[in-house]
This record gives C-alpha cells, structure tokens and sequence, in this order.
C-alpha cells in the first residue's frame, strides 16, 4: 500500500449561496483544490453527496461535475453515506491512491440544501434515519439527537448549561473563519434563551441547513514535494464503521458505536492513540455530538465530555482543540461537504495557515464525520509532514 | 407515503408483528431475515404485547411538513416488554409530563396522511399506561 | 340460542364542557346543560377516528370473547363518520385484530342508528349458521357545526360486540326494527357539518321511533318493563333517553347505569351501544336489558338481552366503560378542540 498525501485542499464559502448552483459550488472549491495543489490534472474524482436527489433533483452528479470540471472522461463516483459522504469520498480517494490504481486524485463533498423549504429540508435530511420506523412515527434529526441528549443527561448528569457551551466555543471560533455561514459569537444565555427545536435542543444547540463545497488533492507521499510547492500532509489512518441505523437500534443510546470502531482502526492504522492528537474536527451536528464524540473518540473519558467545552479544554488554545473551524455549528453544514469541510480545516491548521484561529504548530489532528444518528462514522489522522 | 410503501408494513404497523430468533431467542422489530447475535434465519412471527417504558424521549416542535399541525407533540425510543426497542409518538398526556421510565402501552392511532385527498396511515403510538 | 360472546368500549381522553363551548359564543351555559342535561363530551385526538376507536373497542372484545380472531366471520362498522369515502373502515379493523382475509366486512350507515344495525346483521349471519362469530361495531367523531346545538353534543366513541352461538356473556332474546321516512337530522355528500330540523328531531323523529321500537319489541317479548333490569336508548343528549324512558315507565334505577349522556356527549353511531357495554359492565347473570337504538331518517333497532354467568367472569379481562368515561380525563380549551376538529381554516393545507 503506497503512502497518501494530501497536497492541495480548497473549500467555497459556506452559507445561504443563492446565486450558485450545485454544480457552481462543486467546480469553484475543486479549482481552489487543484490550484492550491499546483497539479495540472487529475486521474479520477470521488464526490460526496447525501441527498442531491431531494434537494437539487439532480442525481448522476460524478458525471455531471466532472463535466463542469472540465476533467471529462476520466472516472468519477459519487458517494453516499448520508452526512459521511464526505469523509467516504477521502476515504474512496485514499484507497484509490494508496492501491496504485490512481496518482492524483480529487476528493470532495458537495450541498445544495437552500433550494427546498425549512420543512422539505427536514424530510430530506430525514431519509438517513430508518425512514418505516424512525421517520413515519414523526421523529426529526434534532429529535434522535435531543433523545440521545436526554439519555446522557439522565445517565452522566449533564446539565442545559454544559451543552450551551460547545455551540459558544463553536461560535467563538467560527468568529475566526471568514468562509464560517454565522461567524457572530453566541454566549450561553443566548443559546438557552434561543427558540425550542426538539427538547432539550434550541436552534442554537443545531447545525444550519448550509450550501457549500470543499475538495482535497491526493497523491502518493512520494510523488507531493514533485507535484506541488506545498507542505504535504499525510494521511497515516483511516477509518470507517457502521452502526444501526435506527437510533433506537444502537447498543447503548449514549455511545456512538460506528466512531467508536472507525477511531479504533484509524489509531492502530497510525500508530497513535487519543492522546497524541493535537487538535481534532468532530461531528457537531448538535451540540450533544460534540460531547459524545470525543469521549467516543478517547479525547476524554466517558461522562466528561459534558465539561470539556465549559471548562476550556477544547477550546482553542486548550489541551485538546476541537472545531477549530466553528464545526458544523457555525462553520455550516453542507451534509455531504462536511467531511471534506474538515480535512481543509486540518491540513489549513497543519501548514500553520489558519490566520486568527491557527493552534501554534499542530504536528497530528484527527477528523471524524458520521453520518445519520451515528449509523456510519468516518475517522482519518493527518500529519503534517 | 405511496400505498405499497405504507401497506407492506401493515403487520408491524397494526399488529406489532415481530421475528424472535429460533435459535437465541432475540426479538426483532420490525422482523429480519438474518439474526444480527446468532446468523441465525429461522424466526418465529410474534406480537408484541404493545406494553413498555419510556428510554429517553423529546418534545418536537419543529417537524418535518406532515406533522406540522400535531406540534408539539412528543417522541420517545420505548423498551418493550420483549426486550426489543422502537421509537413512537408518546400521546394522550401533556408533552412536558414524559419522563424517562414512564410506562406506556400501544394504542392504534392515525399517524400520517397524505396530504387531504391521499391515504390515512395508521399504525402505533403509545399513551401514558 | 345466539348472544354476545365479548364486547368493549373505547373512550378518547379529550373532554370539552358546555361552559367552555358556550363561552365562545355567548351563549347561556346554565340553560343549555339544563335543556340538553348534559355536563361535557368526549373529543376525539387528531389522531383518532372511527377506525382507530374501533381497533380498540374490538380488541377490547376480544379480551372478553377469549376467541381466535381467525374465526370472526364477519365484522360490519355502523359510523356516519368514515374516514374515507370510499375505502372500507372495516378492512383496516379486520386487519389490526387479526382476522383477515377470511372475513365478511362492510361499513354501514343509518345516521346514529348504523352501530345497532352492524350488530343486527353479525347477528343475523350467526344465528343463520354462515358464520361462527360476528363483530357489530358502532363508533363516531362526530362533527357539530361550530355555533350549532349539535356543537355541545356531538362526540367521539366506539363500542364492539362479538355474537357468537357459544360462550355467551349475554343471549339476545328478541329483536325488532321499526323505520319510516323521516328527514329529521342528514349531511348530504361533500358537506362537512350535519343539518337539522330543530324540533322536528324531537316529537316525530326521536320519540316516535324510539317508543314504537321499545313497545313493539316488548310485544313481541310478551315483556312489560317490569321484566327489566336496565333499558338503554340512543341519547342524542341527557335529556331525551330520560324522557323516553319515563313515557315506556321505567324506572331511574332501570335507566341511569346505560345514560352516558350527561358526561360523554352523543357518540352517535356508538351511543346505545356504548351505553349496552357500560350496563354489561355491571349487570348480574339473568339480568333482562333492553336496548333502542336511534338513527335519524329514521328508525330504530331493539334487542332484548339477558346476561349469562360467564358476564361476570370475563367482564374484567378489559377496561369498562365507565372507567374509560370517568379515568384520566383531558379538558380542553375551545382553541385546542377547533384545532383537534379541523375548524381552523389553514392557510396551506397540509
């Protein structure tokens, strides 16, 4: 298996992006990706997308964007893993790389969820639930995760408070990312004075509904300092698990069992442990995911990721960073995009160029994107090398 | 919801058919062809008896379009008696009064319609036992 | 000899009082709860209907019956509520108890009078020997114009009974039905709310089918009301079965254990049904019941019932009607109940 890294990432800026179609998004932030790289081609593409279908009409997208892209005829796949589609299409690409089949290979994730209204984006993203015997009962994604925040606070004691602070910390660092969709900072009376979504969770507790796009070029290791000028970042591990789909499935309701594997194969894959991370991109679609995350992910032990965000240990400048980029709370949320979202991030934070929000000199970080109720979880380690 | 969508669950919807594994025993909701402890593809057709306690639950008040006129109306994933879990509305009472180890038992309720000219979809929903 | 082998009830939790109708529109509580003897009624959840009380009266009866659902022949829902115009109530019953596809259905309509005339027909298909057992149910949500009289009446219930030959918690002794073409009370197709002609569903209408069917029916018997423990008629509202059953000469005590009236409202099609099941409840082995349905049109279904000794052994075996009228009350406001009805015109419909 050769060696993968990653030599040019780009992302557009992430919001309610009216004027641009899918197709639009998806072409500037691979452009960004290719140009950063400095390759002059590629040999194969892996889109992510969850539901294109519902929220654009548009299915068939590999061959439709690599046509925009102007790369036609190489191969091109779309991958669906609900909002892990992104972190799958890394993976796919990884794999593509690392199996010699492929040299320079574009990554990416793609959303276009504005087209649709409030009600019909909350159907659509409601198809990565168990759609007979989830969704047809009436449950939404705020309201699978407000149950699982209700079975942690029943279980670890977590208070409203507790849960606040991940959607300050994330505000407060989006505040640092000119491409982040609410880049205002919140405080906690905000968030528990912010309107009811499914309780215990407010709009404030949630990810928005986002249009955006972020890409990455890989390549082998041995190929990154002849193809581009830029540090290359290597992708020591990577993960992927699966886990029920329903919620009421998952073996206990305040694990995420899917992260809890893909970490574990993505840590022996790199030969690190929790405590070797420097700073990690987690799943925040709502502020619960965050906490359960990174106990999930070993950054903290179990019940104590309920204090991680209030106490400042994974705020930036903390022991442990975590949504350096304002994660999906207030960087946005893309679905499909999310996964890719984090690996510009990362390898931005790694080359040392995240301006305002840059965490000293990280040498490893970790991403974890998963997708539904914590049905599918995606987990890469990057190093800088 | 299409009417061969909606019909093809009508024994669990209705009648709470379930699968319980010849082999070990373990209880399947809806029923499987493969048991997910033992491998095991023998089942026998239960009813669940529709009695249970509440897991953990939320009140939803911002729904996807066919509920919008029940907001807000309350969820829960509910441990059946069988030892198997499934997530229904939690009706009949003030939304606010769930708590987690309520028990509640199954009741035949519409719980979707499509649209005023479409089909009624019924099926099950739990009310305070 | 053919009778009941199991029977139940289904009671929404929703209340709304005569005050709190009354209120909205400036009407005089004090004389309509004393015209009409009624306290509150029963209101149906969004997510309730004709067929969902009835999934639960059945299964309510089978409780009782202790019988293989496989083996109900036939199962005929008398409701002037339907949930579809066209698409049968009684299939989706047939098919949460467990007793398709070798069943008889059909979904009947009389006004208030189809639950008697599904009980009717059960019976009759048993007592002919096509079927083993038949299931006769009577359930409505009924609608009253907002405004309307029939606004602080009309209700939401069901009540189900399985006639069967064998196992009996009640012989039917003798029925009897008496009809004439009376427009008192109709909906014609596409109109949502019922109309009425006032005092015309009383005198002609009510009183003269109600006390033709009881008289007849205690002709035929041979019977006097004396040979009766309890009576039971249709209750458009509290005090009209009072009144009749003055005029026949029965007693309060023979009438107050089936008047569910004054605090459940008229269930229409599930009235004097609901009514039977709440007397079933408490009556003691030979008890002899009468019971009138009434159903505007018009006309009235009779049967004489005397209660057998497994009545008091299976009666526990499901909630009785009193406990479901009585238990776990939810009082509503005028809003929330127009809500629940469908009365607010939405700017979309959904």
């Amino acid at each position: 298996m050769r060696e993968v890294a990653i030599i040019g990432v780009g992302m557009t800026n992430w919001g309610e992006l009216w004027e641009k179609a899918l197709r639009d998004i998806y072409v500037e932030s691979a452009l960004l990706a290719i140009n950063d790289a400095g390759v002059d081609h590629i040999d194969s593409m892996y889109v992510g997308s969850m539901t294109s279908g519902i929220f654009v009409g548009q299915e068939h997208l590999a061959s439709q964007l690599a046509d925009y892209l102007g790369v036609l005829p190489i191969p091109a796949a779309r991958v669906e893993s609900a909002c892990a589609s992104g972190a799958l299409a890394v993976r796919m690409g990884f794999m593509d790389v690392a199996s010699g089949l492929n040299d320079i290979v574009l990554v990416s994730g793609v959303e276009k969820m504005t087209d649709v209204t409030g009600g019909d984006a909350t159907y659509a993203l409601g198809t990565a639930a168990d759609q007979e015997y989830e969704c047809f009962n009436g449950i939404t994604f705020p309201g699978l995760y407000a149950m699982m925040a209700r079975a942690y606070m029943d279980r670890y004691g977590m208070t409203r408070e507790q849960l606040a602070h991940v959607s300050v910390k994330n505000h407060q660092n989006g505040s640092l990312n000119p491409r982040a969709q609410f880049p205002m900072k919140v405080t906690v009376e905000q968030v528990m004075d912010s309107v009811m979504i499914a309780d215990p969770l407010r709009i404030l507790d949630c990810s928005p509904i986002t249009d955006g796009a972020a890409a990455a070029i890989l390549c082998p290791l041995e190929m990154a300092s002849k193809l581009s000028d830029k540090p290359p970042v290597k992708i020591v591990g990577t993960g992927a698990a699966t886990d029920t789909l329903a919620y009421h499935g998952s073996e206990d309701l305040t694990v995420l069992a899917a992260t809890v594997k893909a970490a574990e194969m993505a840590y022996k894959m790199a030969g690190v442990g929790p405590e070797d991370i420097d700073l990690a991109e987690v799943h925040d679609c709502f502020t619960i995911a965050e906490v359960v995350v990174i106990e999930d992910l070993g950054l903290v032990e179990k019940g104590e990721g309920k204090s991680a965000a209030e106490s400042g240990l994974t705020a930036l400048g903390g022991k442990i960073p975590v949504n350096t980029s304002g994660g999906l709370k207030s960087k946005g949320h893309p679905v499909g995009a999310t996964g890719v979202g984090q690996i510009v991030e990362l390898t931005e934070q790694l080359r040392g160029e995240s301006g305002d929000r840059q965490c000293g000199s990280p040498k490893r970080a970790l991403a974890q994107n998963m997708g539904g109720s914590g049905g599918s979880a995606v987990v890469h380690i990057v190093e800088v090398v | 919801m299409s009417s061969p969508k909606f019909w093809r669950e009508i024994p669990q919807r209705y009648r709470m058919e379930a699968g319980k594994c010849s082999k070990c025993g373990k209880v399947f909701f809806p029923p499987r062809l493969v048991c997910s402890s033992c491998k095991g593809q023998d089942f026998e057709t239960i009813r669940l008896a529709g009695t249970g306690r509440v897991a953990t639950y939320t009140v939803i008040r911002v729904s996807a379009t066919q509920f919008a006129d029940e907001v807000p109306f309350a969820v829960g994933v509910i441990d059946m008696d069988e030892g198997v879990r499934l997530t229904s509305q939690i009706v009949d009472c003030d939304p606010e009064s769930v708590k987690t180890g309520m028990p509640v038992k199954i009741e035949f309720r519409k719980v979707q319609e499509e649209g005023k000219a479409g089909i009624l979809c019924y099926g099950y929903k739990c009310v305070p036992a | 000899m053919a009778g009941i082998v199991g029977y139940g009830a289904y009671v929404p939790r929703h209340r709304i009082t005569v005050e709190e109708i009354a209120k909205i529109w400036s009407a005089d509580a004090p004389s309509y709860k004393r015209g009409l003897q009624l306290r509150q009624k029963s209101v149906p959840a969004p997510d309730q209907d004709t067929v969902t009380m009835s999934v639960e009266a059945a299964r309510n009866a089978l409780k009782r019956a202790q019988i293989d659902p496989m083996k109900i022949g036939a199962l005929y829902i008398g409701s002037e509520s339907h949930p579809y115009a066209v698409k049968p109530s009684g299939t989706t019953v047939a098919e949460a108890i467990g007793a398709t596809p070798e069943v008889h259905c059909a979904d009947l309509e009389f006004a208030c009078k189809a639950g008697s005339e599904g009980m009717f027909v059960a019976l009759g298909l048993v007592r002919a020997g096509l079927i083993e057992y038949g299931m006769g149910i009577g359930a409505d949500t009924s609608q009253g114009a907002p405004g309307d009289a029939l606004e602080y009446s009309a209700a939401a219930g069901a009540a189900a009974f399985i006639f069967g030959k064998d196992n009996l918690v009640a012989e039917v002794e003798e029925t009897y039905s008496y009809m004439t073409d009376t427009p008192d009370f109709w909906r014609r197709e596409y109109q949502f709310y019922p109309e009425h002609a006032g005092r015309f569903t009383g005198e002609p209408a009510y009183f003269k089918h109600v006390l033709g069917c009881a008289k007849g029916i205690m002709k035929k018997a041979g019977a006097t009301p004396k040979d009766f423990a309890y009576i039971v008629c249709h209750q458009p509202n509290g005090k009209f079965p009072q009144r009749v059953g003055k005029m026949l000469g029965f007693s309060k005590k023979q009438i107050e254990p089936g008047w569910l009236a004054p605090t459940l409202g008229n269930t229409y099609s599930g009235s004097s049904p609901m009514g039977l099941s709440a007397i079933l409840d408490i009556a003691k082995p030979g008890d002899r019941i009468l019971m009138v349905s009434y159903g505007s049109g018009a006309g009235s279904d009779g049967f004489i019932f005397k209660a057998t000794d497994r009545l008091p052994e299976v009666r526990d075996l499901a909630p009785k009607t009193r406990e479901l009228l009585d238990n776990n009350q939810i009082y509503l406001e005028y809003g929330t109940y127009a809500k629940f009805r469908g009365k607010i015109r939405r700017a979309r419909e959904l």
